[in-house]
């Protein structure tokens, strides 16, 4: 069959497209991407672990599937999973020397539902360590580049997944975000990332870091693609007793219909917290909000006052989270295990040291000071009080305007090592993404402009199940300009 | 039977429980595996129980519902909202590095449960709370030489974890006090009550202070006792051991201890002294439950009658000695059994009587259950009314229920094949009668000189002669008229 190459930076709807018309076959589609997986991925090292046989099978049965008739839009459209959700049967490593030997006898829901969609696995992508990280330089298996500039880094702590993406590696990829670890990666890779509402996407199967805050969510270079995937991941999950049983009608319809310029344009809620000060980016942003003025929306400046106690609070409350949710890797029953253990106590500390990194000990280490008796009502019970008052803020500020226009992060991509050695700046990347996390609402990173070269991005924050409002509003903006359809030069189509 | 336990003279014991009920749910509290007992290890624990990554719990609700039943059952406030905590440490049984339990807010709030003391009194103890929380795995010891295995079939199980308040003063009290909760968890249908297998455990929590005084002292635990015996002399052992180390001058230590059995005594296991922290805080992987009175009516309408409702209906209705409605409400296994029997004989007292004694005794040897009787209630009611209807006499009764055990069918083939009939044909009974009188004329001159109790010669050389089947009734009358006339 002589079909014309689809390039690397395809939408999917024209994947899926050229699928269905036979230009090409899924697993045509999957080779080229293992392809370029094989030929670029050694320099970015955004692949952890690469399921070419079973990509190629996967990619078979779409096929077989395309050819009844009755493919979904995902079917045969490859696509790649952060390494914390689990796969059965696949290493699933969390970026960790802890779990660098577990193979999951189960699929994350995540998983269980794209491939039930027919979507094909190309591999696992790199990410900090237990999702902990700004910049993709805690993973076990080593720093992920950045496509843009391969000695700078990526964002994290989905950093694998956003340069696999903007690479070209695949079109889409999942990712996880407790604190930014979508957004604030999208922002710097030029990408689309969204973070859902808490609750949009099941968790079953994601390794856990916060759980109170870890939501799933997608890499892509549209909204469109961004809908297409949540069409299929969102909705009630029996085995995540936090997941939303409210349905969305029209986001599980949106991979069919993708997201077109809202009926009506939103009124947009500037907040001056985040404004101040900032820098890199100002007039990106400015750039942006008159793109969008152009286009109908209103703008309207407001005001989070309890946003700068928010990085405080986010990393009391996920560290707590996190000192008790990596209890389990224990040397016991599973990853990791010390050699000759000459006791109990032995087995835990050595298995515990040599399996964790350094960012990951601060934050057990942190989390666990945080609900020692004694100091649980001065921190813990005090984070949990201003979280609360930040969702006050949110929620007060959604009866004015219909979204929230910041910018996703303080800057663009930093060199690999600047900020390795500061760990309080390493947090204040998350300070503009990390709010909407406390206070569980969807949140969306678009590319808006370049600095010396470097994409930027803005945040779009919805009010809880906005998702609609975001994507449609994205699409607005993406209608309007071309930031997302710029890819690196170093990874032509 | 060996003496009875006295409290050293002087001071007084301060006693309170914590019984740790498995809830029998077919399922864990947070997963889909199967909660059944005795299945090769790690074949009941599925990734949930595991504590693989991902994985996440989701909470049992049948366990809410029995947790419920109890609180009702016990009089207690159900709380409309409770929390799930994470109760933090590390054992490698315990798969997640902590326990998800209620410490804050539990779903069963005060409560109280009236138990009936060894001296006929009884006494209604306070329950502090009834919490819902995930049982642990299980360290096994001997399996591989030098190595600690661990079997994670338990992981899960639903556990309701009932806490009294100090309201118990003797050790025959404690141990009333976890028998009537055997009892009523059972009547509940909410645990099996199996004490062998670990379904019920019971932590006891000691202190001994000067008789008359109100301030509590120091106090120790005593772990995991799964007997009401184990208990009883535990604490036994407990008070005098406390008593002792007071008077000879030193302190009891806020301490965890184990009782041994088999040395009848306990043992320090960790000391307390040094508080553990276990970081509770709230799960963020499960919602506050929520219990509306809809869903509590609910439950309210599957109650079944309650032992103290019983007992007082055998009192009262059935007519039954306080002594007998006690013994036979205990277990609601046996009192099921006991009203099949009653309902087929139609005698209560007689089946009370046949199920205290012959029965009781029969599977004590046979160190048998009820439910494993091989004598059915049915059966039993049946060789009751053979007793009522005069077919056997009560002696023999005990002969055929010895051939009911032993399986040699039905109670009318029984009396049939061995010919246990009483002879009640007046006019066969009249004539050995009769004849008995004819061959013993001594005997009869000294009755009729007034010596009543040769009376009995001629009832025992009757019965000799019928093999015990004469109706005794019967009997007596004719021998009265034969000896009385001529």
């Amino acid at each position: 069959m002589s079909t014309p190459e689809p390039t690397a930076f395809t939408p999917l709807a024209a994947l899926a497209r050229g699928l269905r018309e036979r230009r090409w076959s899924s697993r045509e589609l999957t080779r080229h991407f293992l392809d370029r997986i094989a030929r670029h991925d050694g320099a970015l090292r955004s692949f952890i672990t690469v399921t070419e046989e079973r990509a190629l099978a996967q990619a078979d049965a779409a096929d077989r599937r395309l050819a009844a008739g009755a493919a979904t839009p995902l079917t045969g459209i490859p696509i790649a999973h952060k390494d914390l959700f689990c796969t059965d049967g696949v290493l699933t490593t969390c970026g960790s020397r802890m779990l660098a030997n577990f193979t999951a006898p189960y699929d994350a829901t995540v998983v269980a539902r794209l491939d039930a969609a027919g979507a094909v696995t190309l591999g696992k992508t790199n990410m900090d360590e237990f999702a902990m990280g700004s910049s993709n330089e805690n993973s076990w298996f080593g720093p992920v580049g950045n496509p843009w500039d391969p000695t700078r880094v990526p964002g994290g702590s989905s950093g694998g997944s956003a340069a696999a993406v903007a690479a070209g590696l695949a079109p889409v990829a999942t990712g996880t975000d407790t604190g930014g670890s979508i957004r604030q990666p999208a922002a710097f890779c030029g990408l689309a990332g969204i973070k859902p509402t808490y609750g949009r996407v099941s968790r079953y199967g994601m390794v856990a870091f916060a759980s109170s805050l870890d939501q799933a969510g997608v890499f892509g270079h549209d909204v469109a693609d961004l809908a297409a995937m949540l069409a299929f991941m969102c909705g009630h999950d029996p085995l995540d007793s936090t997941s939303s049983d409210v349905p969305d009608p029209w986001l599980m319809q949106a991979a069919d219909t993708p997201p077109a310029a809202p009926a009506r344009a939103p009124v947009i809620g500037l907040p001056r917290e985040y404004f101040s000060g900032l820098g890199t980016g100002a007039d990106a942003l400015d750039a942006a909000r008159r793109v969008l003025e152009a286009a109908g929306c209103r703008f309207r400046d407001i005001s989070l006052p309890h946003s700068p106690m928010a990085i405080p609070a986010y990393y009391i409350i996920a560290g707590a989270e996190a000192s008790t949710n990596l209890s389990r890797y224990d040397g016991v029953r599973f990853g990791h295990r010390c050699e000759n253990p000459q006791n109990l106590e032995d087995l835990y500390r050595r298995s515990r040291t040599e399996g964790f990194g350094m960012e990951v000990k601060r934050r057990i280490l942190t989390g666990t000071y945080a609900l020692s008796v004694g100091y649980f009502d001065a921190y813990y019970v005090k984070a949990q009080q201003l979280r609360r008052l930040i969702q006050n803020d949110f929620l007060a500020a959604f009866a004015d305007v219909d979204l929230i226009l910041t910018p996703t992060a303080p800057g663009v991509a930093f060199p690999r090592g600047d900020l390795a050695d500061d760990p309080i700046a390493m947090y204040q990347q998350d300070i503009f993404t990390v709010p909407a996390s406390l206070a569980g609402l969807p949140a969306m990173s678009l590319p808006c402009g370049f600095h010396a070269g470097l994409p930027l991005g803005l945040q779009l924050i919805g009010p809880h199940f906005g998702e609609r409002a975001l994507l449609e509003t994205g699409a607005l903006f993406q209608r309007d300009t071309d930031w997302h359809r710029r890819h690196p030069e170093g990874f032509p189509a | 039977m060996s003496t009875p336990f006295v409290t050293p003279r002087g001071w007084e014991a301060v006693i309170g429980l914590e019984v740790h009920v498995q809830l029998a749910t077919r399922s864990k509290i947070f997963s889909g595996a199967s909660t059944a007992f005795g299945a090769a290890p790690n074949t009941q624990a599925c990734a949930v129980d595991l504590g693989l990554p991902g994985v996440l719990p989701v909470l049992n609700l049948e366990a809410v519902r029995m947790a419920v039943k109890f609180g009702l059952a016990i009089g207690a406030v159900i709380h409309a909202r409770s929390v799930f905590d994470r109760k933090n440490y590390f054992y490698p049984d315990l798969p997640k590095g902590y326990q998800i339990s209620q410490f804050q807010q539990p779903v069963v709030g005060a409560g109280r449960l009236t138990v009936g003391l060894p001296d006929g009194q009884e006494k209604t103890v306070r329950i502090t709370r009834a919490h819902l929380e995930e049982d642990a795995g299980k360290s096994v010891h001997d399996a591989f030489p030098g190595l600690t295995g661990i079997d994670l079939n338990r992981a899960g199980t639903a556990l309701l974890e009932v806490v009294s308040e100090p309201d118990l003063r003797t050790p025959a009290e404690a141990a009333a006090y976890f028998r009537r909760m055997h009892g009523l968890v059972r009547y509940l249908g909410i645990c099996d009550g199996n004490l062998a297998e670990g379904s019920m455990r019971c932590d006891a929590n000691v202190s001994v202070r000067p008789a008359g005084t109100t301030t509590l002292g120091e106090r120790t635990e005593i772990k995991n006792l799964n007997s009401f015996r184990f208990l009883e002399r535990a604490i036994e052992h407990e008070i005098e051991r406390q008593v002792e180390l007071i008077e000879s001058g030193g302190t009891v230590r806020r301490e965890t201890r184990l009782y041994d059995p088999d040395r009848n005594e306990t043992r320090a296991m960790r000391s307390k002294e040094l508080s553990d922290d276990y970081r509770y805080f709230p799960d963020p992987d499960l919602m506050p439950l929520v219990i509306t009175e809809a869903f509590i009516d609910d439950v309210r309408a599957t109650l079944p009658e309650l032992p103290e409702a019983r007992r007082a209906r055998y009192r009262d209705t059935l007519g039954l000695p306080d002594y007998d409605a006690a013994w036979l409400t205990d277990d609601p296994a046996v009192a099921d059994y006991f009203e099949a029997v009653a309902h087929a004989s139609g005698d209560a007292k007689l089946a009370a009587n046949w199920v205290m004694g012959e029965l009781s005794a029969a599977l004590n040897r046979a160190e048998r259950s009820i439910a494993d009787s091989p004598v059915t209630p049915a059966a039993l009611g049946t060789l009751i009314q053979r007793i009522r209807d005069e077919t056997i006499s009560s002696k023999l009764a005990k002969t055929v229920f010895e051939a009911l055990w032993a399986g040699a069918g039905d109670v009318d083939t029984i009396i049939e094949a061995r010919g246990l009939r009483q002879v009640s044909d007046s006019g066969a009974l009249e004539a050995l009668v009769r004849q008995v009188v004819a061959d013993n004329p001594g005997q009869v001159a000294q009755y009729r000189a007034g010596k009543d109790k040769v009376f009995g010669f001629f009832v025992g050389q009757v019965m000799k002669a019928t093999q015990g089947k004469a109706n005794p009734k019967q009997l007596n009358d004719l021998l009265r008229e034969v000896l009385g006339s001529d």
